[in-house]
C-alpha cells in the first residue's frame, strides 16, 4: 500500500517535472515548481520525515513560490522559443542517466534495517537522545544539539546568501534613482 | 544481471530510479534549456532529488517518525538524514534567491534572460571592442 | 490590490493566526515536528503575505529596511553567542550542559537559545529577500498578468 502510494506520488512528480521542461509560459513553470515542492513534501511524510516535509511546504510551495514571481515581474513572462532542438542533452543526461542507475545496483534494498547507514549514526542518537536531551523530538536534539556545530554553517550559509541578495538587488536602485533625479 | 529480475530487488530499488528520472529531468532542463529563469527551476529539481534519495536512505521498513513514542519496542527511521535535509532546504531557498537576484541583474544590464541572447550580445561588444584596438593601432602606425 | 475587497478581508484574518502559528512551530518544536527554520519561515510568510495584500510602502512602514537587516545578524549573534557564553561557563563551544544545574536542563536551555537565533536570521533574510525583490521598479504591469 505505502509502496502503491510512493509510486503514484513519484509518477505526479516526474509528470510535473517534464511538463515544467515543456511548458513556456513562466508563471506556469513557477506554478508547477510549487505543485512540485508539495508533492515532495508529501512523498516526505510517506517515507516518515515529518520536520522536512513541513519545510518544504512552506519554504518550496510558499516562499520560493513569491521569489519567482517576483522575478518574472522584474523580467520577462514567457520563455523564447528555443532556435533548435538538438539530441545532444538528451543523450548526456541518459547516459548520466544510466550511469547513476548501475550505481544504485549496489545499494540496499528501501527501508532495509541492517543498511549500513542505519547502523552506525543514528541508532546512537535515537539511544542517547531521551537520556542526555530528554526532548522527544530526535530531529530537534540532533539539529541543535549533538549537531549545533554544523547547524550554526548553516545559519551562517543562510546569512551570508541574504547578505548577497541585499547587495545585489537592494538599495543600489534608490541611489541609482536619487543619482538620476539630481543629474 | 538476473537480480534485475528479483521482484524483490526491484521494489526495493524502484525509489531509486525514479529519483534518478527525476534528477535527469533537472539536469535536462539545466542542459538543454535557455531560459535562465527555468535553469533555477531545473536546479531545484535536481535539489529535490537528492533530498528524496537522502531521505528514502534514512527510511526504516516498520519504523515511524523520529519523535518519541511510549512504546520502547517501537522502531524510528534515522533522524540524521532529516536534519541534514532539513537544514539543505532552507539553505537551497536562500541560494536560489541570490541565483534569481542575478538572474533580475543581467535582465537589467542586457535586457534579456535568454542565455543565448546574453552570450551574442556579449560576443558583440567584445568584437566590437577588438575591431576598436584594431583601429587604434593602425592609428598609431600610420603617424608613426 | 487595492481593489480586491475579499483577500483584503481575508489576509486581516489569516495573519494574526498565522503569526500565532509560527510561535507554536519555534517554541513546541522540541516536541513535534517544527523548529526555528520551520517558524523563521512562516513568521516571514505572515508579513509578505501583508506586503503582497496590502502595499510594499505599509509593510516597509511596519517594519523598516533597517530593523530588517539588524535582525539578519542578531539571530546569527545570539546562535553563536551561545556558544560563546558556554565557553565562559567552562564547557565547550556549543555544550549546553553547563549553562544550567542539571544538565539536561541546560540542554533545554540552549536548544531553545539557538532554535530562536536561528528563527529571528531566517525570518530577517527572508524578508530581506522579498524587501529586495518587490522594492525593484516592474517592468510588467498589473493588466499584463
Amino acid at each position: 500500500m505505502e509502496l502503491a502510494i510512493t509510486i503514484l506520488l513519484f509518477l505526479a512528480l516526474v509528470s510535473c517535472a517534464i511538463a515544467i521542461a515543456l511548458v513556456r509560459n513562466l508563471f506556469a513553470v513557477v506554478m508547477l515548481s510549487g505543485v512540485v515542492s508539495l508533492l515532495a513534501a508529501l512523498l516526505f511524510i510517506v517515507m516518515d520525515a515529518v520536520d522536512v516535509a513541513f519545510t518544504e511546504a512552506a519554504v518550496g510551495a510558499g516562499i520560493s513560490s513569491v521569489l519567482m514571481l517576483g522575478t518574472i515581474a522584474l523580467t520577462a513572462r514567457n520563455e523564447k522559443v528555443p532556435p533548435r532542438y538538438s539530441l545532444v542533452p538528451l543523450a548526456v543526461v541518459s547516459l548520466t542517466g544510466m550511469v547513476l542507475i548501475y550505481g544504485t545496483l549496489d545499494m540496499p534494498n528501501f527501508g532495509d534495517k541492517n543498511a549500513p547507514v542505519q547502523t552506525h549514526v543514528g541508532p546512537s542518537y535515537i539511544e542517547r537522545t531521551p537520556k542526555e536531551i530528554k526532548v522527544p523530538n530526535f530531529v530537534t536534539g540532533v539539529l541543535a544539539s549533538y549537531r549545533g556545530y554544523d547547524t550554526l554553517g548553516e545559519v551562517t550559509v543562510v546569512f551570508t546568501a541574504g547578505l548577497g541578495v541585499i547587495l545585489l538587488l537592494g538599495g543600489l536602485g534608490k541611489r541609482r534613482k536619487r543619482r538620476r533625479e539630481s543629474n | 544481471m538476473d537480480s534485475l529480475f528479483n521482484t524483490e530487488f526491484a521494489l526495493g530499488h524502484m525509489n531509486y530510479w525514479l529519483f534518478v528520472i527525476l534528477m535527469m529531468t533537472g539536469l535536462y532542463i539545466v542542459v538543454a534549456r535557455g531560459n535562465l529563469l527555468k535553469k533555477i527551476v531545473g536546479l531545484n529539481l535536481f535539489q529535490v532529488a537528492v533530498f528524496m534519495l537522502y531521505i528514502s536512505m534514512g527510511k526504516v521498513a516498520g519504523g515511524t517518525a523520529p519523535i518519541l513514542v511510549d512504546n520502547p519496542d517501537q522502531a524510528y527511521s534515522n533522524p540524521l538524514p532529516h536534519v541534514l535535509i532539513l537544514t539543505a532546504i532552507v539553505v537551497g531557498i536562500a541560494t536560489t534567491s541570490l541565483g534569481l537576484a542575478l538572474i533580475v541583474r543581467i535582465n537589467e544590464t542586457y535586457g534579456t534572460i535568454e542565455e543565448d541572447e546574453v552570450l551574442d550580445i556579449d560576443h558583440d561588444m567584445y568584437s566590437a571592442e577588438v575591431a576598436e584596438m584594431e583601429k587604434f593601432k593602425l592609428m598609431n602606425a600610420e603617424t608613426r | 490590490m487595492e481593489h480586491h475587497l475579499i483577500l483584503r478581508v481575508v489576509t486581516k484574518m489569516l495573519v494574526g493566526p498565522i503569526l500565532l502559528y509560527a510561535l507554536y512551530v519555534q517554541f513546541h518544536g522540541d516536541f513535534g515536528p517544527g523548529g526555528g527554520f520551520q517558524a523563521g519561515v512562516i513568521f516571514a510568510v505572515a508579513f509578505i503575505l501583508f506586503g503582497l495584500v496590502f502595499s510594499l510602502r505599509q509593510l516597509r512602514k511596519l517594519v523598516p529596511d533597517w530593523v530588517v537587516h539588524q535582525l539578519v545578524a542578531l539571530g546569527l549573534l545570539l546562535y553563536a553567542g551561545t556558544g560563546v557564553l558556554t565557553l565562559f561557563l567552562g564547557g565547550n563551544f556549543l555544550d549546553y550542559n553547563v549553562l544550567a544545574d542539571v544538565a539536561y536542563q541546560g540542554q533545554h536551555w540552549g536548544i531553545i537559545a539557538i532554535e530562536l537565533g536561528v528563527g529571528i536570521t531566517v525570518f530577517a533574510v527572508m524578508l530581506s529577500i522579498y524587501y529586495a525583490f518587490a522594492g525593484r521598479p516592474p517592468q510588467l504591469d498589473d493588466k499584463d498578468w
